[in-house]
């Protein structure tokens, strides 16, 4: 035991000793987090410039009404054309005997896809407004008509009514529906921010932890100090233990870094409890240590080392649920189950949108233990 | 009586190659046991071997009896690797610290222990500088007090004194004989074939094979030449 404290101050020490090190630890998660809050916030609210050719005025508005949506009039197809082809707009509409061409851009998916609804709700809108009008003016008609008829039954009698009250009566009937919006998780700003946000919270501890522990692992390798360690009577297994140990501390402290800046910095919500989110991330660090020594067996140099991170890294960030897995083949989503960060996404997510407790979380924990308990020569 | 290490018929291949093939030595107590060889010729597998960090293919390594690896018996063993091997970022005193602490020291006498060390290898006055502002040969010395720490029964020293002042030399040979007076035996490796005259015994490695085996008069006597140097260039031609 005196050992594995000992080995655990030595490995924390040179931590401490190097500032380029916490600031990866503790600094660029923060700065990543804060700078994926701006980007995908902004990201959904893309706005959409349309040009109109030859477009009824009331369709017109109706398109520019639509949010973050603005029609411009051109008046020939060519000026239109030229402002789609400089990108001052992302769609040109035009109407030609009663028949509507739209011409997208289509550089930018989402605007494409946002143009098509935005111009098909104004269309309806549109129709329903003529409908309406229309019915207006037939029950005007049928007012006046009526009046007329009353008029002649009247110069029979004495008797006249105005067919404005009439008018009045259909006025009321238009009164604007409410819509009152209700949010389980978060409120209206909630973005796909929060959906990544647990999963980017394990990635990190993962990354950085895979990557410090890895790296010094190797040196502790390439400059013989492993093999003089290993020539006292120390235990393999007490070295992996003081490795587990510090990396496990620096996983908290990362985890506890990243937790402050997101609740209260970028205001996302967690409903469960923040001690199994930091349990669920110390667990993650422990997996990390685990592939960081166990890689470093398999690498010669630091280089190397890095020519681990497309294989162990990237499929894992593609399968841990960032990109929704029910949305993959079915095969990619057995595949991401050999992934650890697999797991650690689902207790995340389990704990921060559902609140749910350790004993809806102990399988994805147990499994995590189990990545974390494979130990290497 | 038991030998402190007894290897015989050693056979060790990385690969397709051969690194030994049959090595037999044995080292006595109080005895300082050299071994020469050009680079290449296997002594740090020798070494390896010996402290259980290599399984020999075939041929068994022994100390003080048991066969290695043998976790227990490391606690008795002062290595010095070939490398440096130690925390550039930490101070001498710490590494010192880490290792005993390693090595199972009592608390009680660990800073007195370390004083010792430190005073053996004359560095004292730089121990709570960090060892990355250290030069080659004070970093030699720290790797060479971590081996002392605790005055283990055996020393298994590679190349301990490559870049390291003569004036300094002369003291750890001093402090060496004054270990196996004390009752530890040495094993240790060298290119510096004056060294190699200071050992109770020489052992030439030459092609995973060992060639000569003799205290270095008597091989001087066998090879009729006036050094071991001789001995180590006459053997080599021979091969």
């Amino acid at each position: 035991m005196r050992r594995v404290i000992k080995l655990m101050r030595r490995i924390a020490k040179e931590l401490l000793r190097d500032p380029r090190t916490l600031a990866l630890v503790f600094v660029a998660p923060v700065l990543v987090m804060w700078l994926m809050s701006v980007v995908f916030s902004v990201n959904s609210t893309t706005h959409v410039d349309v040009a109109t050719v030859g477009v009824q005025s009331s369709l017109r508005t109706q398109l520019n009404d639509v949010k973050h949506v603005s029609a411009h009039k051109y008046t020939t197809n060519r000026s239109a054309k030229a402002a789609l082809k400089s990108g001052k707009v992302d769609a040109i509409v035009k109407e030609h005997d009663s028949r509507f061409d739209v011409t997208y851009a289509n550089t930018d998916s989402t605007k494409t896809s946002m143009t098509k609804l935005a111009f098909q709700s104004s269309m309806t809108s549109t129709t329903l407004k003529e409908l309406s009008a229309k019915v207006t003016k037939l029950a005007m008609a049928n007012a006046t008509l009526q009046a007329k008829m009353q008029a002649q039954v009247a110069a029979q009698g004495a008797t006249s009514t105005t067919p404005t009250t009439t008018a009045g009566k259909t006025k009321q009937t238009t009164k604007a529906v409410k819509v009152h919006n209700h949010y389980v998780y978060g409120d209206s700003n909630t973005s796909y921010f929060d959906k990544i946000m647990p999963i980017m919270m394990a990635f990190f501890v993962f990354l950085f932890v895979f990557l410090v522990s890895g790296m010094a692992l190797l040196k502790e390798r390439s400059t013989g100090t492993l093999d003089r360690v290993l020539a006292t009577p120390v235990r393999r297994s007490e070295i992996v233990l003081g490795y587990l140990g510090t990396y496990g501390i620096l996983a908290l402290l990362q985890t506890v870094v990243i937790v402050i800046s997101t609740v209260w910095l970028l205001n996302v919500e967690v409903v469960g409890n923040l001690a199994n989110v930091i349990l669920v991330n110390v667990l993650v660090a422990f997996v990390a240590v685990t592939a960081g020594i166990f890689l470093s067996t398999l690498a010669a140099s630091e280089f190397q080392m890095m020519q681990f991170l497309p294989i162990v890294l990237v499929p894992q960030i593609f399968l841990s649920g960032l990109i929704p897995l029910d949305a993959l083949p079915k095969w990619l989503d057995y595949f991401s189950y050999i992934f650890p960060i697999r797991y650690a996404a689902d207790a995340q997510n389990a704990i921060i949108f559902n609140g749910d407790g350790l004993s809806k979380i102990w399988v994805d924990l147990v499994v995590l233990l189990a990545f974390a308990s494979y130990s290497p020569r | 009586m038991v030998g402190v290490i007894k290897l015989s018929g050693l056979t060790k291949k990385f690969g397709q190659q051969t690194v030994l093939n049959g090595v037999n030595l044995d080292l006595q107590p109080g005895e300082i046991l050299g071994l020469i060889g050009p680079s290449g010729a296997g002594k740090s597998t020798v070494i390896k071997t010996t402290l259980g960090m290599e399984i020999a293919d075939s041929g068994s390594a022994q100390v003080y009896g048991a066969t290695m690896p043998n976790r227990a018996l490391l606690g008795q063993i002062g290595y010095m690797a070939q490398s440096d091997a130690l925390y550039t970022t930490l101070t001498g005193r710490e590494n010192l610290q880490f290792f005993a602490v390693m090595k199972s020291l009592p608390q009680d006498t660990l800073t007195a222990e370390i004083d010792r060390v430190a005073q053996v290898v004359d560095l004292t006055g730089d121990l709570d500088k960090r060892v990355s502002g250290y030069s080659g040969g004070m970093m030699r010395r720290l790797s060479l007090a971590i081996a002392l720490l605790h005055s283990p029964r055996l020393l298994v020293l590679d190349e301990p004194t490559v870049g390291i002042d003569p004036a300094l030399r002369l003291r750890i040979w001093d402090e060496l004989r004054r270990a196996v007076a004390a009752g530890s035996s040495v094993l240790i490796t060298t290119h510096v074939m004056d060294e190699a005259e200071k050992c109770d015994r020489v052992a030439l490695l030459l092609g995973g094979k060992v060639m000569a085996f003799d205290a270095p008069n008597k091989l001087e006597a066998d090879y009729q030449v006036d050094t071991v140097e001789e001995v180590f260039l006459k053997a080599e031609g021979e091969l």
